[in-house]
């Protein structure tokens, strides 16, 4: 295995539930996770399994029952502003160019107006969008508007990139194409990435370490680390230890779903 | 498509057309007093008699209404913001929003008339009062309704309260404002009459009370004649600086229904 940085988010001990009536629904049950500084790392777990909840805590727009947060060493549970995100709808600004949908991303997380539009239009050009730039995002296709909002994610000065399933609405054509391409454009600038999926094969292909989830209240059954060297071939999913993990992971769930019954 | 936006053109305009016919007709045939009800024709040459009078007085009304309409907007969206931004402010001053809508103009105007004389001073609030509301509250329900999604990304991402009011509510609530001051631009020319009504030396609304009390029937509906149009002039530009606004919708369905035909 590469040898990672140090630790860029770390989840201590997590815990959260949520108040449904006079009933107290646990979400989250003692988690605790890394992701070290360049390492690609997925959550990987049935819906409804509060992955989605992970993310709110980590981004700061909840807080913990309790259990701490740190980015970059930093302990910073509920604090906002930290992270960069992409969401499952790419959730871009229907009145902002596409461009600008990316430039006004970027100056909220601190990056100079003329600095933002610069580059904004840079990577659009290099990622074969520019052509678009100046468009609004409702002329783009699906997989085009998720181009354009991992970019976003990918150029905001932030320590860690949270990607909460963002093929999860693409068919399954543009879905395989997506993956390819966030591969090469991730693997050429490494960042720390916290990658939500329910898809295995997804999980196998991107990843450096996966974290499966139980279903809620979700702790966490075992951290697998993804034995393909990087660059990622793109047949890997023909590699044997592939096939056998791509076997194993929904025992894995099946068994920890059974186990609290 | 030139053939459908004709055709939206036309048949309202032949329907317009035959209305006056049949009213010229019963005119004619049922030899109608002109003081009770004049025929279109009179009305017509009334008009063409008052040219002059009558365009001098539709401008000083249109200005009173524009003013209006103007200030109205600034003091709708002013409210709409605060009161959004505000929760407290909300439940403390929705009755007395209401409340200004529900005390008939008739009643305000007099005493608006006591209180600040007969110049422009007591009009513009008179409009003022009629013009924001509509835009007040149109403009709260759009604020209140931006995406969910749009929502939860600006807060993962850490916007401030400011950049989501700048970058998601306020351009969200556009279209909704726009269809208040729809609203507003119908009823504005009516105020504004109703305003010169109650007491003025120029504008439709004098011309109106003079020629009423003169029995001067074919001039008092020259009057409406000119009430209308303004309304409609002023209802139509709403409409086309709506349009040259938000330019970011997706084109209608209409539209393309249009182009396959």
């Amino acid at each position: 295995m590469k040898d990672y940085g140090h630790k860029m988010l770390e989840l201590t001990g997590i815990s959260k539930s949520y108040r449904r009536g006079k009933l107290r629904v646990p979400v989250l049950n003692d988690i605790s996770l890394h992701v070290r500084e360049g390492e690609f790392v997925t959550l990987i777990g049935p819906s409804g399994s509060g992955k989605s909840t992970l993310f709110r805590l980590i981004g700061g727009v909840e807080r913990p029952d309790s259990g701490h947060i740190a980015i970059g060493g930093k302990v910073v549970t509920g604090e906002r502003g930290l992270i960069s995100y992409m969401p499952q709808q790419a959730a871009l600004f229907p009145w902002l160019s596409v461009a600008d949908n990316i430039s006004s991303a970027l100056v909220t997380a601190g990056t100079a107006k003329k600095e933002a539009k610069e580059q904004a239009l840079e990577w659009l050009h290099r990622i074969h969008l520019g052509s678009v730039a100046e468009e609004y995002p409702h002329v783009l296709s699906g997989g085009m508007q998720q181009r354009v909002s991992f970019l976003r994610a990918l150029l905001m000065r932030r320590d860690v990139m949270c990607l909460d399933e963002p093929f999860a609405a693409l068919d399954a054509l543009t879905r395989a194409d997506m993956q390819k391409w966030l591969l090469e454009l991730w693997e050429s600038n490494r960042r720390s990435v916290l990658f939500v999926t329910h898809s295995i094969e997804e999980a196998l292909m991107l990843s450096d370490r996966i974290y499966v989830l139980s279903p809620a209240p979700a702790t966490l059954l075992r951290e697998i680390v993804v034995p393909f060297e990087r660059p990622r071939r793109a047949d890997v999913w023909t590699d044997p230890a592939f096939v056998e993990l791509k076997r194993e992971v929904p025992e894995l769930l099946e068994k920890g779903d059974t186990s609290r019954v | 498509m030139g053939n459908k936006a004709l055709r939206s053109v036309l048949i309202p305009l032949a329907t317009l057309i035959v209305f006056i016919g049949v009213w010229q007709a019963c005119c004619t045939v049922f030899k109608m007093d002109p003081w009770i009800l004049p025929d279109p024709w009179t009305i017509a040459l009334r008009m063409a008699e008052d040219s002059a009078l009558l365009w001098k007085h539709s401008l000083s009304t249109l200005k009173l209404a524009l003013m209006g309409i103007g200030l109205g907007l600034a003091v709708g969206i002013i409210v709409a913001l605060i009161i959004h931004s505000v929760a407290i402010l909300r439940i403390a001053i929705s009755p007395l929003l209401v409340l200004s809508q529900n005390v008939p103009i008739i009643a305000l105007g007099p005493l608006l008339m006591i209180w600040f004389g007969f110049g422009l001073m007591p009009k513009l609030i008179l409009l003022i009062i009629v013009c924001f509301f509509p835009i007040a509250l149109s403009m709260l329900a759009g604020l209140g309704q931006a995406e969910p999604q749009l929502r939860e990304y600006l807060g993962m991402i850490g916007a401030s309260r400011w950049e989501r009011m700048k970058r998601l509510e306020f351009p969200a609530s556009l279209s909704f404002l726009f269809s208040g001051l729809k609203i507003t631009a119908t009823y504005a020319v009516s105020s504004a009459v109703v305003a010169e009504w109650l007491g003025a030396s120029k504008g439709i609304g004098y011309y109106l009370v003079l020629k009423f009390k003169g029995y001067d029937t074919s001039a008092v509906f020259g009057a409406i004649v000119c009430i209308v149009t303004l309304s409609l002039l002023l209802y139509g530009a709403v409409v086309v600086l709506e349009r040259l606004v938000i330019r970011w919708r997706p084109r209608s369905s209409d539209d393309w229904a249009g182009e396959s035909s």
